[in-house]
């Protein structure tokens, strides 16, 4: 099976400081990868250039596009790059404000994609963004409101909804219930789990949060200092750690 | 029956010979003679030549005698008139290091070889009225010290620095600057462009910009490093003669800031500057404008950007013409009936829509 | 002391149509230009009249409207301005001018092929007020991203129950550039479909663009929502005109008023002709 998405040595610098170095791995369909390591360890970082919106200083990032196969997305057109992350890829980001138009109806806003890629009947959009929303749990009463109105939680569900409007191959997730209650984070986790696994999504979800991909990820990567110290199935790392930074990562939470 | 309006031509003609007649004033009153705005507003005549982009004070005068003395007004007439003239040739970058200073203090040296010159500034006058003036034929003192006679050549204050290496290097860069005038703006804009629209930009509006960096928005700790104010020579490369003559002098204002700067991983602290250069005696404009260079300067110095207004050259360059601002302001007194006729079309049927919908039921239960 | 044939110096000129050439072969798109400061202010036309002065010959009939109408006071001062500085022919007449220039009108009357129609346009960007920044609706346009356009008219739909824009309805052009026609009222719009050469310029804002005669010019819209062009249900209150754009006038202090032709020309020649009911 070939790869949806292969990472070949990216490299990110900020002057002399390592943002992340020598990250390589493959990504297969229907596949959840972890990223892990504490703040500073150069995981969204790394997230921020494999989704394109930092350029890496070296490497490839090759996803495999429907048309054309396997292709360096550094390589494309910046064009084609931008339809790539409205329609095969999404990016959820930690804070909704970040992913949303805050003065454009939650319609509007999960509508946008659907409109972007060429949606003209008034109609349909409603009504499939209707469908999202309660996909996401959000009361489609709600629907001509704006997200400014909405609660924390509201925010990153609609977040999602309208990233996952165009039915992406590839969604890549910035620490996603980082500003949440604990509760929140909950549901939010849950219905997460649900989307994946129905939509048969792959997903680059970085987090501290160990919880988070013991729910949700398949596979982990833990990071320090900007390299990967240690990768595994989930349960593999989470419970037989054998790099001392991951041990250290996974003793701390236990001691919560 | 209706007869639709008309007349404008001949509202027009009345309306410019009432301007006329108002311009002039009473009658028994003296006429303005241009020398005497030339001679007597300097100041006012000094930011009609910055903003109106001529150094021309004979025609600044007259711009503000038929403008009234509505600055921007006279600011547009010398604009308008500027844009006919031919161009020769490009002169020479002046040297401000040779300027016959009229002006020139530092506030980040006491002392300094050449002195602190304080010039005619209104710096240290208490501000009272001064009714003397309101009596005509009012003769001013002589000048006992000082004066423009004992202008001789002197060093930039930010020489001293430069030598020991405090102060950040400025590229040497001899490309041809764009030419705002002659080309649209283009952003990204270069530092060439951005000090191009500062230096004719509103004094107002650069004035508040940089007053707003120093209250917080994009802070960058000036000091002026210099202020100088006098006369330096214009010349010019004559390729038929094979070597570049002098034209003439001109007054220019220029201001250095020196600024606060961290340093990074790679570099030593150093301290960078702001530039401000203005035509004529223009001081207020001359510091304003550095400061808002300075603040511009964010990206190219690799500071965080805050968001504050007077870092964003998008909005700080399309918005400090006044030409341009008052223009677009003013339009909106020309007619937009159609326009307005096709929202209040609207605005009827939506209103119509939503009466009928709020009241439509309780019709039908009647 | 006297100014060139038509105000600007012949290098001007030639800038100007090189910007109207490249204009005319990228239908739609934006052209930046070197717009020159005028002798009247910017806002008030002169992104019109610097085009007008590149496209105007000795031979050319000139034709200017402000809201329709050839009298009001900013139209009389353009057309001055070019009997003063080109001694060109000026009429009120659509069919005998040879270069049009308005101001939020199209002239009722259809033109043909040997005339030029010249528009004054404040603010060139149809993105602007969704995306303040040049630099990125510049991207926008060079990437076909007009999501966030329809974005607009979705939300003026769910708020209002219809595309709540009267004037300066954007169009795309040829399938391609999203193009803001100036503000005419949309009634106007299925005229932007002409024989006719149009020219916009924006003065302030240094841009100008076109469209060729018989461009493909779409009004933006939903299937279900389709572009609407009508306007008020009255006749012209004069000329009894059914198929003109009405200016309302308001006629006595009770609030009575009454509709009238914005095309003062066309009114006219349907009152002498006898058209009129």
């Amino acid at each position: 099976m070939t790869p949806l998405l292969q990472v070949r040595n990216i490299e990110k610098r900020y002057g002399v400081r390592i943002g992340c170095a020598d990250v390589s791995f493959d990504l297969y369909p229907g596949e959840v990868l972890g990223i892990v390591g504490e703040s500073g360890s150069g995981k969204s970082t790394l997230l921020n250039c494999l989704a394109g919106h930092l350029s890496p200083d070296r490497g490839e990032v090759i996803f495999d596009t429907r048309v054309d196969g396997p292709r360096d997305v550094r390589q494309m057109p910046e064009a084609e790059r931008r339809l790539l992350s409205r329609t095969d890829w999404a990016f959820v980001h930690q804070n909704p404000r970040d992913g949303l138009r805050m003065r454009v109806s939650a319609g509007g806003n999960v509508g946008e994609r659907l409109m972007a890629v060429g949606a003209r009947h008034y109609g349909d959009i409603r009504q499939t963004a209707g469908d999202w929303l309660t996909k996401v749990e959000i009361d489609t009463a709600r629907m001509d409101d704006r997200p400014s109105a909405f609660s924390g939680g509201m925010q990153q569900r609609l977040q999602i909804a309208r990233n996952l409007v165009t039915g992406p191959r590839l969604i890549f997730m910035d620490e996603p219930t980082g500003g949440l209650d604990v509760s929140v984070q909950a549901r939010l986790l849950d219905l997460l789990r649900g989307l994946v696994r129905r939509m048969g999504l792959s997903a680059i979800i970085v987090t501290h949060d160990l919880a988070v991909v013991r729910l949700l990820a398949d596979r982990l990567m833990v990071m320090k200092s900007g390299h990967v110290v240690e990768t595994g199935l989930t349960d593999q790392v989470l419970d037989d750690p054998q790099h001392a930074y991951t041990q250290l990562l996974v003793s701390s939470v236990l001691q919560v | 029956m209706y007869v639709a309006v008309k007349g404008g031509e001949r509202a027009i003609d009345a309306a410019h010979e009432w301007l006329a007649d108002e311009r002039r004033g009473a009658p028994d009153v003296a006429e303005l003679s241009i020398s005497q705005i030339r001679e007597q507003l300097s100041l006012a005549v000094n930011r009609v030549m910055a903003e109106g982009s001529l150094y021309d004070p004979d025609l600044a005068a007259l711009a503000i005698k038929q403008a009234r003395g509505d600055m921007i007004e006279a600011i547009f007439l010398i604009r308008a008139y500027r844009t006919t003239l031919p161009r020769f040739g490009v002169s020479a970058p002046i040297d401000t290091g040779a300027m016959r200073c009229d002006r020139r203090i530092s506030a980040t040296f006491k002392d300094l070889p050449g002195g602190q010159i304080l010039g005619p500034t209104f710096d240290y006058t208490h501000r009272l009225l001064d009714f003397a003036l309101m009596a005509d034929g009012a003769v001013s003192p002589e000048v006992k010290e000082g004066g423009p006679t004992d202008a001789v050549p002197l060093p930039h204050v930010t020489e001293f620095l430069d030598r020991e290496g405090l102060l950040q290097p400025e590229p040497e860069d001899n490309t041809p600057p764009r030419d705002l005038t002659r080309e649209p703006l283009d952003f990204p804009a270069d530092r060439p462009l951005k000090l191009q629209a500062l230096a004719r930009g509103d004094e107002g509006f650069v004035l508040s910009m940089a007053y707003s960096t120093q209250r917080g928005y994009a802070r960058n700790h000036p000091f002026v490093g210099e202020l100088r104010i006098g006369r330096v020579a214009v010349s010019m490369d004559i390729p038929e003669l094979g070597f570049a003559i002098d034209l003439g002098e001109i007054t220019v204002s220029e201001c250095e800031t020196v600024n606060q700067f961290t340093g990074s991983k790679t570099e030593p602290p150093q301290f960078t500057r702001g530039y401000g250069l203005v035509f004529g005696q223009s001081e207020r404009k001359a510091i304003s404008m550095a400061l808002v260079d300075r603040a511009l300067r964010w990206e190219e110095l690799g500071e965080d950007n805050v968001g504050a207004p007077a870092q964003d050259a998008e909005f700080v360059l399309s918005h400090s013409d006044n030409v341009q601002a008052t223009g677009f302001l003013e339009h909106i007194k020309l007619p937009h009936y159609v326009d307005f006729q096709s929202e209040l079309e609207l605005i009827r049927r939506l209103r119509a829509e939503a009466m009928m919908a709020s009241t439509g039921p309780r019709e039908a239960a009647e | 002391m006297s100014y060139n044939f038509a105000y600007l110096d012949e290098q001007t000129k030639r800038m100007i149509r090189r910007a109207i050439l490249k204009g005319v072969a990228i239908p739609g798109y934006q052209v930046p230009f070197a717009s020159r400061e005028m002798p009247m202010p910017y806002g008030w036309g002169t992104g019109g009249v610097q085009v007008s002065a590149a496209c105007l010959t000795p031979d050319d009939v000139f034709k200017v409207i402000d809201q329709g109408a050839d009298d009001t006071t900013n139209a009389v001062s353009i057309r001055r301005f070019f009997e003063k500085t080109a001694g060109v022919a000026v009429t009120e007449k659509t069919t005998e001018a040879t270069v049009i220039q308005t101001r939020h009108r199209i002239p009722e009357t259809p033109l043909s092929a040997d005339q030029i129609l010249v528009y004054q346009v404040p603010i060139p960007e149809p993105l602007r007020f969704l995306e303040p920044r040049e630099t990125e609706t510049r991207k926008m346009h060079g990437l076909e991203e007009y999501g966030l356009m329809h974005v607009k008219l979705y939300e003026d739909i769910a708020r209002h129950g219809e595309i709540a824009t009267a004037y300066a309805y954007p169009v795309k052009v040829e399938d391609r550039y999203v193009m803001d026609p100036s503000p005419i009222p949309k009634f106007d719009n299925p005229k932007l479909e002409s024989p006719a050469l149009q020219l916009f310029g924006a003065g302030r804002e240094q841009r100008i663009y076109a469209l060729p005669p018989y461009t493909k010019v779409f009004s933006l819209d939903f299937e279900d929502y389709p572009f609407d062009p009508s306007k008020a249900a009255h006749p012209c209150a004069l000329c009894g005109a059914e198929d003109s754009y009405l200016d309302e006038v308001i006629v006595d202090d009770a609030g009575g008023r009454m509709f009238v032709c914005s095309d003062t020309d066309y009114c006219a020649s349907r009152r002498e002709t006898g058209e009129a009911a």
